[in-house]
């Protein structure tokens, strides 16, 4: 069974405010289009530095995109 | 389905295709008699050659099949196979450093070479199939 990350983010609904596909954004940070659904969907946890690029891709903090609940 | 994926599905396949029809071929050689009188040596070379060469055919006609669907993901691999391909590894070895000591023990009690080199070869397959089942987890159900 695979544990769970606690790491949430908001990059789908921030995608499609933006009006950019899932192929948009993933050819934007560099990634393939199935990284990215798993990353929306939590099923993979995005470096530090993709979730850098993301982040960028919409011109947001990174605190604005994933959300890391306290104890 | 990834370029990545593609190609562990392939090896995956082929492996398991591969150690099957050794272990048919091995016994279906010694017809009852004892195990190491079979010559094995041209069974396991061709079992090993035959996978290399089927696991590069299957990925190379899936990968153009894939390709004529989706252009853009031919060849593209990026962070999270990486991290995927690392997790593999890690949980291959461990049966890989089983498969060694089991070698260093049965040289150490002078087994027969028939012994020795099956329990290598079968650590490399068991290593091989473990983990490509750990990749195509980590594909379909995530890796966090």
């Amino acid at each position: 069974m695979v544990k769970p990350t606690r790491v949430t983010n908001a990059i789908r609904a921030t995608r499609e405010a933006a009006g950019m596909t899932q192929a948009d954004l993933a050819r934007t940070v560099g990634v393939t289009r199935q990284t990215l659904i798993a990353i929306e969907q939590g099923r993979y946890s995005p470096s530090l530095e993709l979730a850098f690029q993301l982040a960028r891709a919409f011109g947001v903090g990174l605190d604005d995109l994933f959300d890391y609940p306290g104890e | 389905m990834v370029y990545e994926e593609r190609n562990i599905w392939a090896s995956l396949v082929v492996s398991v295709l591969g150690v099957i029809v050794y272990v048919v071929v091995v016994l279906q050689q010694a017809g009852g008699a004892p195990l190491v009188e079979v010559d094995w040596v041209p069974i396991m070379l061709w079992t090993i050659g035959g996978s290399i060469v089927g696991a590069i055919v299957i990925s190379i006609v899936w990968g153009i099949v894939a390709g004529m669907r989706d252009p853009d993901g031919v060849g593209k691999s990026d962070q999270r196979d990486r991290d995927i391909a690392h997790m593999s590894t890690r949980v291959g070895q461990a049966f890989l450093v089983i498969a060694g000591l089991g070698v260093i023990v049965l040289c150490a009690f002078e087994a027969d070479w028939f012994w020795i080199a099956n329990t290598m070869f079968f650590g490399f397959a068991l290593s091989s199939i473990v983990g490509g089942v750990a990749s195509v987890i980590a594909y379909r159900r995530g890796l966090v």
